[in-house]
Formats: C-alpha cells, structure tokens, sequence
C-alpha cells in the first residue's frame, strides 16, 4: 500500500507535465493541474495510511 | 544563466548577510536539541554539527557539480518544443570557483549554507532514536543528489526556474529563500526518516492516547527561536538579492515581512493552543514562530506587509493543530515537527506566493513546482533512504534508547551532573 502510493505521485506530476505541454489554454491547464495535485494528495494519504504502524508494535 | 553585473555595495552587503545567515542553522539546531530527551542531547548537537559538515564537504565534493552554478553546460531534455534544463554540470570540486563573477560566487556561497540546513532539518525528526551514523549518511546523500536536483531545477536554469519563458507561466517557479530547495526537501525528508525508524519506544501504546514525550529544555528551544529569527532576516535579504536581482531598496521590506510573517504565526499558534488547552504550549509557539519564518522564506520578498501577516497568521493557526493530527491520527512520531513547520509550511508559503504574485500565471507556475517537489523529491528521497537503511540502519537498538543516544552511542551525557530518573511511564 505504501509503496503504491508513493508510486501514484509522480504519476501526478506527469499529468501536471501532460497539461502543460498539451493545452495553450490556461484554464483547461489549470484544471489539469489541479487534477496532478490532487492525484498526487490521494497518493500521499495511501502512502500515509499504509505507514501507519500497529497500535503498541514494537518497531526493531 | 546571464546576470546582470553587482555592484561593489551589493556583493559586500550580500556577502555579510550570507555571514549572518548561518544563524539560522544554529537555530534550527538548537531548536531539535531542546525538543529531544535530555539523554539524547549532547548527540542531537553533535549531530547537528556532523551534519553541517557531511553536507558541505559531499556539496563541495560532488553536488555542487550537478547543482551547476559554476557550469557553463547543463544536461538538458527537448521535448514539445522546448528545453527542459534537468541537471547541472559544473567542474569537480568547485574548479573555477575564484574565476567566476562575484555573483556566482554568492550563489554557491548560498547554496552551500542552504545544503546544511536542509540536510539538518531530518536530524530533529529522528531524535531519540536515529544512530548518528545513519543520520551523516543521510546527509550525504541528500547533499550529493536531492538538493543538487532541487537546486538546478529552480536556481540554476532549470526546467522550473524557466517555466515563465517556456510556457508563459509567470516568472517561472519563484524559490528565493529556499522555501522549496530547503524546507519542502527538509520536511519530506523528516517524513522519510519518521517512517523508516519509526515512532520511539512506547510512544503509541497498545491503548489509550500516544504518550507525551515533551522536549527536555524549553529555553534552547525559545531562545534558537531568536537566533533562527536574526538567520532568517539574512538569508531572506541574500535569497532576494542574489536570485530575484532585487534592489537594495527593497531589503527593508524583505525584513519586514519576514519579521511580521513569525510574529503573525506566533500570535495565532498562541491563540489557538491557549484556546485548546488553557494555557499557551511553549514548543508549539517555538514551532508556530519558526512555521512564520519558513512561509516566510517564500514569501517575504514577493508580498505586500499585510500579505505577510495573513500568511503567517494562516500558518501559526494549522502548525500546533496539524502537529496534534500527525501525531494522533496517524501515529507520526515528529519530536521537533519538521514535517509540519518545514514541509507543510514550506508548501503552504509557495502556493501563498503564488496566490498573491501580481503576474499572470505565477500560482500555475508554483502549483507546478509544488507538483515536482511532491512527485519527485518524497519518491526519491524515500528510495534512497530505504537503500541507505540497508547499509546503515536507521534505528538504535532498543537497549540503546532506553539508555539513550548520548551514553549508548558517545558514552557520556550532556548533563553528567544530573541524575536521570526512571521512566516508569515509558515502558
């Protein structure tokens, strides 16, 4: 899980990258970007969630 | 990248402000050393100083080198029509260095006092329980790879710093203070390091709430406060000069809202711990002050005075309450709140950048940058740490801790005189 996330955020800033290089017009890029951050902030709570350790599991 | 030519005045004023700045770093460090254990403090400040000094001579030795601001080629992608400038490449151990324009020569003067400080910024977040050897590795690696990447990106030419040439996007992705190359990497490193040691010994019991573990000495940490303050006013004044071009008469502004950006957050992290828990929390006001201080490292040479008080204001109000939340909802074990005050501000004083830049396009250009930073740097810093942890393991023994750092791994304590008392509720 929390290798899958960390995985999922540079797949956001490829389409951060996509948006830029795909559309002249600004809005239709700043949509697509706000679309590879939010990409990216989905990929974080995975990774987060799957760092979470076991209440009480001792860490060796 | 061409410069315009400095003045006599400016160089020697940059070059006292970058005398200055290192301030900063003793702030910072005395900071984590007053919010670790008392049987782990004399190894927090040594590691501090060991870092320091890794990063600077791995920065010199090889960073430096695809940082590349002593280079006149760079390692660049075309793609879509246009140049995408991904890595330095200057000559070995800084050759060339007393040969370059004074500018240049400030610009790796910065670089260098801006590696240690990101490298230190982990060290604080691992307190208590990551070997000092792990933490030097650690070090090296982020001196020799993930700051030089950073840095070439956004100071040297890079894809992000021409973002406004290639697309239109502002003035491309704006970092004069190290916001990004600094903190966001700092903080994702902590997040890093936070993961791959792990929460200190009975932290997060089986039940009830995570045990608090408060810092050992207030008054390190309130006092670095204001050394990190006299820092910070420096290195934001060098950072507006050397990489906005800025004027001189300019810096007065730059200090100003730097000045009111800390005082912003630290009146609103008072407020809201007092309203949370009755009293004021000291440690939360140092991390709300040094919070104001981060935002300000992207913001203060691009905002108006009140600009600079609502985004400090913003981050003194989350800093205390996304502390709590990273500690109890999901178990982050961050004795000095590096995720928190370098990370999650850093991010927030880029995006605030953005968000009041009167050019069009700066806040895509920042939105971008914070997508880079998100989507490269945490991937690859956790990968290489993950490596690093292989070789170098990351975690004390648990018999070490419970001894603590300074005896088990320098085999004498910062406070001889004192004795140290049983943790019956530790175990």
């Amino acid at each position: 899980m929390k290798y899958a996330g960390l995985l999922v955020m540079p797949t956001g800033l490829f389409l951060t990258l996509a948006a830029l290089v795909l559309f002249a017009d600004p809005q239709r890029r700043a949509a697509f970007i706000v679309c590879g951050l939010a990409v990216q902030c989905l990929g974080l709570v995975v990774a987060v969630r799957g760092h979470m350790p076991a209440r009480g599991a001792n860490h060796s | 990248m061409p410069q315009p030519a400095m003045s006599d005045i400016a160089f020697a004023l940059t070059l006292v402000l970058l005398l200055l700045a290192p301030l900063a770093i003793a702030g910072v460090a005395l900071i984590n050393t007053g919010l670790g254990r008392s049987r782990s403090a004399a190894q927090a400040l040594l590691g501090n100083l060991a870092i320091v000094s890794v990063a600077a001579i791995v920065f010199a030795i090889i960073g430096a080198i695809f940082a590349g601001a002593l280079g006149s080629s760079d390692l660049t992608i075309h793609a879509a029509g246009k140049t995408w400038g991904v890595l330095g490449h200057a000559p070995f151990l800084l050759r060339g260095l007393s040969a370059a324009t004074p500018h240049v020569q400030l610009e790796v003067l910065f670089q260098f006092l801006a590696v240690a400080m990101a490298a230190l910024l982990p060290w604080g977040s691992g307190a208590d329980r990551w070997r000092l050897a792990a933490g030097c590795a650690c070090a090296a690696v982020l001196a020799a790879i993930v700051f030089p990447l950073a840095a070439h990106w956004i100071w040297a030419g890079g894809w992000l710093s021409a973002l406004g040439a290639n697309f239109s996007l502002g003035a491309g992705f704006l970092d004069f203070g190290g916001a990004a190359t600094v903190h966001v990497v700092g903080g994702l490193s902590a997040l890093a390091v936070v993961w791959m040691a792990g929460p200190r010994s009975g932290k997060f019991p089986r039940e009830g709430i995570s045990t608090a573990m408060p810092g050992h000495n207030a008054s390190y940490v309130l006092f670095g406060c204001l050394l990190a303050m006299v820092g910070w006013l420096a290195w934001n004044s060098a950072g507006a000069i050397l990489w906005l071009n800025a004027p001189l008469a300019a810096l007065p502004v730059t200090v100003i809202n730097t000045l009111l950006s800390a005082s912003a957050a630290l009146a609103t992290t008072y407020t809201v711990t007092r309203v949370r828990f009755g009293k004021p929390d000291a440690s939360l006001c140092a991390n709300g002050w040094l919070a104001g201080l981060v935002v300000s490292s992207a913001c203060a040479a691009l905002v108006t005075p009140g600009q600079s008080i609502f985004t400090g204001a913003i981050a003194g109000i989350f800093t205390p309450l996304l502390v709590e939340f990273l500690e109890l909802a999901l178990s982050l074990d961050d004795p000095s709140g590096a995720i928190t005050v370098h990370g999650a501000a850093g991010l927030w004083g880029l995006f605030a950048a953005g968000l009041f830049a009167p050019q069009a396009g700066q806040l895509l250009a920042q939105l971008v940058g914070i997508a880079a930073l998100l989507g490269v740097f945490l991937p690859l810093i956790y990968l290489l740490f993950f490596v690093l942890n292989r070789f170098v393991p990351f975690r004390v023994d648990p018999d070490g801790e419970r001894i603590g750092m300074d005896l088990h791994e320098l085999g004498g304590g910062a406070y001889p005189e004192f004795v140290i008392h049983r943790d019956e509720s530790y175990r």
